[in-house]
């Protein structure tokens, strides 16, 4: 499903590379999380796979779309089959939460009669169909990352990545978004997951891949994030409860 | 299909929304925009009256050549046929004897006592060539040539023409072009600045909307999809602008044409400018909004480009 071949990624020559020969294989229907203390180049990982960034070298293939291949005006129809999840939400802070989830069948030209039947669904998935009204500054921090999410699983893609999703969350709303991101993926999306939250990571039990310096450290199958040396002593006690 | 016209709606729709929301900031933008339509709007106007005014002097000048009352039919034919052949030459008209006369009591219609006069001697006046030159300039060249000694030998009087109007022609030539010049000069600075002023406005509403483009492309609206409001709120610009310009002309000359008038020194017909404005109202009107719409859709076009791009190719 998402596949790259020594990847590397120079924003400035003088600092080195942000992704050092990255290669990595996530199979359909698999939870990932990526771990790595900030700077590690987890987000520079993300755009590379959402096309904000293009590799300074290497090859990435993800959906069966060769990002070498891809030429600008294809760029959005890329963006449609993944779904995005930001740390910081990115919603329309004038649209209520019903219009900010109909926002991204929109733009690809969803009928309203269509918008109209899919976005309560897929509100009540991340269970929110009762707050469609809202606007986002009235809801809590989880539930406007739930909004998010619903967004991004509107259009049913095939991948779902999530930045740091739970990053500006209480423990109590993060577990509340980590609960909705394993439903979707039981309904059969990839998920691509980015925290800095040992408990998560702990609890989830998936599949952990290690970034430090640019280059992936570790790979492993259910792996146990206090196994984990690479990450910094100060960013463990904040996270453990 | 379907998909393609409720995206189109929805374009649409947004781009009123903006225009609606822009109203304050569209102010500048839509006045330098109505400035250079009008401009533009008054210098075809102009420039159409003066054209006319060329054209009917111009009209009038020809060249007369006077022939004996001796000179054969045959010989008059030969001549006249030779002026045809000069590429300088518009026309020629040959009036006989009995036709210059008929002419002549057209011309002079009201005049009773020339008439009496007239009438009661013999038909008086000579065989007539009259010679129209393509262009004014031509004139002379035209005279040099039918005042050849072959020629001058068959002619009772000297050769007139009258002149005497080029220096008229000449003075309205003269002040057309340096209007019209001022004109194309006027127009592609107000143009110009127009543009800039509307640029600038849709660099603004961008720069305040500019999250909601990042997420619009983040969540893969298509680059027609985000710049298509913005390119229908300009186009909204220049279609309001076009109807004031119109609306401003249109009162100019129903409050105004006598100081226009005055204001032309008389060097403008205005009752001309106001029948060309009216026949060609419609012309003029879709001309104006075709022209709003280029500038509008134009500069929106070029302020999204920036805010449009995906990263450069990889070195």
């Amino acid at each position: 499903m998402i596949l790259l071949d020594r990847v590397t990624k120079t924003y400035n020559k003088n600092l080195g590379a942000a992704l050092d020969r990255v290669s990595l294989h996530v199979e359909p229907k698999e939870f990932v999380i990526v771990i790595g203390q900030s700077g590690a180049g987890k987000s520079t990982l993300l755009k590379l796979l959402t096309r904000e960034e293009r590799p300074t070298s290497g090859k990435i293939i993800v959906g069966g779309i060769d990002y070498d291949k891809l030429r600008d005006k294809d760029i959005p129809l890329l963006r449609r089959k993944i779904g995005v999840v930001f740390q910081d939400f990115k919603l329309l802070p004038n649209r209520t939460v019903f219009e900010n989830v109909a926002f991204a069948l929109e733009i690809v030209g969803v009928s309203q009669k269509e918008i109209n039947n899919t976005v309560p669904r897929v509100l009540d998935i991340v269970n929110l169909k009762d707050k469609a009204k809202r606007m986002p500054m009235e809801l809590s921090g989880g539930e406007r990352q739930r909004v998010a999410i619903a967004r991004a699983i509107v259009r049913q893609p095939k991948i779902l990545i999530a930045d740091e999703p739970t990053g500006n969350l209480d423990p109590k709303h993060a577990w509340d978004v980590i609960t909705v991101l394993e439903k979707i993926n039981r309904y059969g999306t990839t998920v691509l997951l980015t925290t800095h939250n040992q408990e998560i990571v702990n609890k989830l039990k998936r599949r952990v891949i290690t970034i430090k310096n640019g280059q992936v450290e570790s790979d492993r199958a259910n792996a146990q994030y206090s196994d984990r040396p690479a990450v910094r002593p100060e960013a463990r006690k904040g996270f453990s409860s | 299909m379907g998909r393609r016209r409720t995206t189109f709606a929805r374009i649409v729709r947004t781009g009123l929304l903006y225009f609606a929301r822009n109203a304050w900031l569209a102010m500048a933008a839509m006045a330098t925009m109505i400035i250079t339509l009008t401009i533009i709007l008054f210098s075809v106007i102009v420039n159409a009256t003066f054209g006319n005014t060329i054209q009917q002097i111009t009209d009038k000048i020809d060249i007369s050549v006077y022939l004996k009352d001796t000179v054969t039919t045959a010989q008059a034919n030969e001549f006249v046929s030779n002026i045809r052949k000069l590429s300088s030459v518009d026309s020629v008209n040959y009036l006989d004897k009995k036709a210059a006369l008929k002419a002549f009591i057209k011309q002079n219609a009201g005049n009773d006592k020339l008439l009496q006069a007239v009438n009661e001697t013999d038909n008086p006046l000579p065989a007539t060539i009259k010679i129209k030159p393509k262009d004014l300039n031509q004139i002379n060249q035209i005279r040099q040539y039918v005042t050849r000694p072959e020629w001058q030998q068959l002619q009772s009087d000297p050769v007139s023409d009258n002149g005497d109007r080029r220096a008229t022609i000449d003075k309205i030539t003269h002040a057309t072009n340096i209007m019209r010049r001022a004109g194309v000069i006027a127009v592609v600075v107000f143009a110009l600045i127009s543009v800039l002023i509307i640029f600038n406005t849709i660099q603004m509403a961008i720069f305040n909307r500019r999250d909601e483009l990042q997420i619009m492309r983040l969540l893969g609206a298509s680059t027609g999809y985000i710049r298509g409001p913005f390119v229908i709120e300009t186009i909204v610009y220049g279609v309001v602008s076009a109807v004031i310009s119109i609306l401003i002309i249109n009162a100019l000359f129903v409050t105004a044409s006598s100081s226009l008038q005055a204001t032309s020194f008389g060097l403008l017909d205005i009752s001309y400018s106001q029948q060309f404005f009216q026949e060609y109202y419609w012309r003029l009107l879709l001309m104006q909004l075709g022209l709003g719409i280029l500038i509008g859709a134009a500069s929106s076009v070029i302020a999204t480009q920036r805010y449009l791009k995906f990263k450069s190719p990889k070195k």
